[in-house]
């Protein structure tokens, strides 16, 4: 799939913005500056928050193009080494890969004392800047999973699919690590952690879990019945909808969970930096993040209130996946195809007919 | 007070200051430039661990699977080098053939020289300076064999900052310890300087009319100044006394022949007697004309004594000065039955003094001969054993000897209680003798009575 990503990325060189999902214009039609930012994320998330940007900007308009990740990263490095002018801001849940974008040189500097005032982790070469907090949690179907069964750790999730007969069974859905970005990097992120996940894994492709590529398929999927249980689904995606349907019940898995930060980079080929680097302030600000938090992109995750299975939390269960060069790993050309190879070995076993 | 006295620009203080000033100046800048030397290569040290640390992690992690290598890469090797949070990261691994197996393609290679299994260049990154090392391993698999060359590199931002770190941290102890520096040189420049303070002081407490020597102690370096200042305190003492002596000696020798005067005055006015007392008035000139000739002989002691301490010392022949005085002919009048002849040769007789001074001590010496002496008298110059000598000589016995023997301890003082002015002669010539670093010698030789100046021989002067 990501070589069908490539090829597509390939022949629409000439109009680069096809390969996007969606493209939404933001603002005035006569403002003088149009900021273009592409993003992984779900615009009708974050249009709140550019609504918001744009409101104590009104001189800006924002052109924004929601990609999926792999297709960003490989239109990103394709800008960056033929120096061409492409997005002001590029902000992805594929962190390694923003990491990537950043080791290769392909961004531009910011300091301010909005960025200064980061923590390390959300912070690399002051070029890049985790701007969200969002976990992996575990999604289920509230009228189809019995409260017992529902998942409170990956053991549970583990000792609900062992059983031979196990309803269970081709009724889990996860992130295929090929076609998702993120859902690579949760991945990768869960086989640094723990040992569990060479159990799961194997669990998982054992009793024919499906590996699809989107967080809204696999939402909708959880809502309507298709999937009982969804793993390692983005949390905030998941709590949007579960707002809105009740049938989608959420836990944050009690051994650990897995924190994302979106990371946000301006290209070093951006057009309007200065621009840019107002946004990013913005979002780092306390209005900017207020309204991430109003559309649950910033989550406090130990506050007993938001999480939803009402089991709060401890700090030290939290496993936030910083910017550190060390993600640069989980790219290796090697190593993500060892990886890969792993994870299509144990899911290819178990898919049924 | 001291307006006039000419000054340096700067005070003592001032150039030690300066030159304490320069010195930290100059030092602290090499110390800064070693420092920073130092900061950069202990880091450099430093971070070059974490590089080989990371590039030994990777290549060990390489294994043959089949007839391909494989590299799991670690990520502790990528946690080790994230130990500098801020350097972008570069690295290759190259299979036996030279192939890529992962990482940048394009990574700067290590330079030509032998490779030695672990070098370490200086090469850009994506346009950034960066230090990479190369680090090969060698298989020998049945299906692989070959080296496997594994390239890690980062970029310098933390080696930066850990010198800059490491250099201002030096700079800081540096600067301490030129604070403390500057506040020991105040205190040992201080130190150093008191001994001057406590001779000025000493100096300026004195009583202006305090001629002794200053007792203070002094350092080794300024000895010369104060022995200077005590030699010409010294004359000045000296000077002092020798007037004080010489108005001493005058009231002491003038009082006696005055009292004399007047009694013969008072004789002469009760004396109703003519013949008698126009013997009177014949003794009363007498004495009077004795009288002139020692205030004469008293001005001339003066004058010569003062000559010979103050002038400027010259070349003089003592022949001219023995010439000087037999041509003058003084005696002729006051003894005209008295023979007097100049013995001098033909080779120059030279000391270093004044030709007045020496003449009238001559002269002195001279009316001695004339006076208690028997004719002939002989005045001359000449060389004996190395020494200048200018004597006269009568053909008499001499004195007595036990008087002879006073008249060497005191001239003056005998002079006095004489009261006839003849030891005042002899005082003038021993003193002169000793200006000029000599001696007044009396004897007794074969042909008579000589009184001799002994002094030490000039330079010739042709």
């Amino acid at each position: 799939m990501r070589k069908f990503w490539l090829l597509l990325g390939l022949l629409a060189l000439p109009l680069p913005a096809s390969a996007q999902e969606v493209s939404t214009r933001f603002g005035p039609e006569d403002a003088n500056v149009r900021l273009l930012v592409r993003s992984t994320t779900d615009i009708r998330i974050f249009g709140p928050v550019i609504d918001a940007f744009l409101a104590a900007r009104p001189d800006l308009a924002v052109d924004y193009e929601q990609w999926g990740s792999n297709p960003l990263f490989d239109l990103s490095l394709e800008d960056c080494t033929q120096e061409r002018t492409g997005a002001d801001v590029v902000i992805s849940s594929g962190v390694h890969q923003m990491v990537q974008l950043v080791n290769n040189a392909c961004a531009a500097p910011h300091v301010s004392a909005l960025t200064t005032a980061l923590p390390a982790a959300l912070r690399w070469r002051d070029e890049l800047w985790g701007i969200t907090r969002e976990a992996a949690v575990i999604a289920y179907n509230r009228d189809l999973v019995p409260p017992g069964d529902v998942p409170r750790t990956r053991f549970d999730l583990l000792d609900l699919l062992r059983p031979t007969a196990s309803p269970y069974a081709g009724h889990v859905a996860t992130y295929d690590v090929e076609e998702s970005g993120l859902g690579y990097l949760f991945a990768f992120s869960d086989a640094r952690e723990a040992t569990t996940f060479g159990a799961l894994l194997e669990s998982l492709g054992r009793t024919g879990a499906i590996a699809t590529c989107c967080s809204a398929e696999i939402i909708a999927g959880v809502a309507d019945g298709t999937y009982l249980i969804a793993y390692n689904v983005l949390g905030s995606y998941a709590q949007v909808a579960a707002l809105d349907d009740p049938r989608i019940g959420i836990v944050l898995p009690q051994d650990y969970t897995l924190v994302l930060s979106r990371a946000l980079m301006i290209p070093k080929e951006a057009a309007h930096r200065i621009e840019a680097a107002a946004f990013l302030d913005f979002l780092l600000s306390a209005p900017g993040r207020a309204a991430l938090s109003d559309v649950l992109l910033i989550n406090p995750l130990t506050d007993k209130a938001s999480a939803e299975e009402r089991a709060p939390l401890s700090e030290t269960a939290l496993r936030p996946i910083g910017l550190s060069p060390a993600l640069i790993v989980a790219l290796d050309q090697q190593k993500r195809a060892q990886f890969i190879h792993r994870w299509r070995d144990n899911f290819s076993r178990g898919v049924r007919p | 007070m001291n307006s006039h006295i000419p000054r340096w620009k700067l005070s003592l203080v001032a150039r030690v200051a300066l030159a304490v000033a320069l010195l930290l100046a100059v030092g602290g800048a090499l110390v800064s430039v070693a420092a920073f030397a130092y900061g950069r290569q202990a880091a450099q040290d430093a971070y070059d661990r974490l590089l080989v640390g990371a590039a030994t992690g990777i290549a060990a992690s390489i294994s043959v699977d089949g007839t391909d290598l494989v590299v799991d890469l670690p990520v502790s090797a990528f946690q080790l080098l994230a130990l500098a949070p801020d350097d972008r990261i570069a690295y290759r691994v190259t299979g036996t053939a030279g192939e890529v197996l992962t990482g940048y393609a394009d990574l700067p290679g290590p330079p030509d020289t032998p490779a030695t299994g672990l070098d370490f260049y200086d090469a850009r990154f994506f346009g950034e300076p960066a230090r990479y090392v190369a680090i090969t391993r060698r298989f020998a698999e049945r299906n692989v064999s070959g080296p496997v060359e594994v390239i890690v590199g980062q970029t310098l931002r933390a080696r930066r900052a850990l010198a800059l770190e490491i250099t201002q941290r030096a700079l800081v102890v540096l600067a301490g310890a030129g604070v403390l520096m500057s506040l020991l040189a105040v205190f040992v420049v201080r130190s150093a300087l008191r001994p001057l303070d406590r001779l000025a002081e000493a100096v300026a407490r004195r009583d202006p009319y305090d001629l002794t020597p200053i007792a203070v102690p002094v350092p080794k370096e300024t000895e010369v100044l104060v022995g200077a200042l005590n030699g010409f305190m010294g004359r000045i003492d000296q000077q002092v006394r020798a007037m004080r002596g010489l108005i001493s000696d005058s009231a002491h020798q003038l009082r006696t022949p005055v009292a004399a005067l007047r009694a013969q005055a008072d004789l002469a006015a009760g004396e109703p007697d003519g013949t008698r007392r126009n013997a009177i008035v014949t003794r009363i000139h007498r004495r009077t004309v004795e009288l002139g000739h020692l205030l004469d002989q008293m001005l001339s002691r003066a004058l010569v004594i003062h000559r010979a301490e103050s002038l400027r010392r010259e070349p003089v022949d003592l022949r001219d000065a023995a010439l000087e005085v037999v041509e003058a002919g003084d005696f002729a009048l006051t003894a005209p039955g008295v023979e007097i002849r100049l013995e001098i040769g033909e080779a120059e007789v030279p000391v270093q003094g004044d030709l007045l001074s020496l003449t009238e001590a001559a002269k002195n010496l001279l009316g001695n001969a004339v006076k208690h002496g028997a004719t002939p008298v002989r005045v001359g110059a000449s060389v004996e054993k190395g020494r200048a000598v200018l004597w006269v000589e009568d053909s008499g016995t001499g004195p007595a000897p036990e008087y002879l023997a006073r008249l060497g301890s005191r001239f003056a003082h005998n002079a006095t209680s004489r009261g006839d002015g003849s030891g005042l002669g002899l005082a003038i010539a021993a003193s002169v003798a000793q200006a000029y670093g000599g001696e007044l010698v009396l004897e007794t030789v074969r042909t008579g009575f000589r009184a001799a100046l002994v002094m030490p021989l000039g330079e010739v002067t042709e």
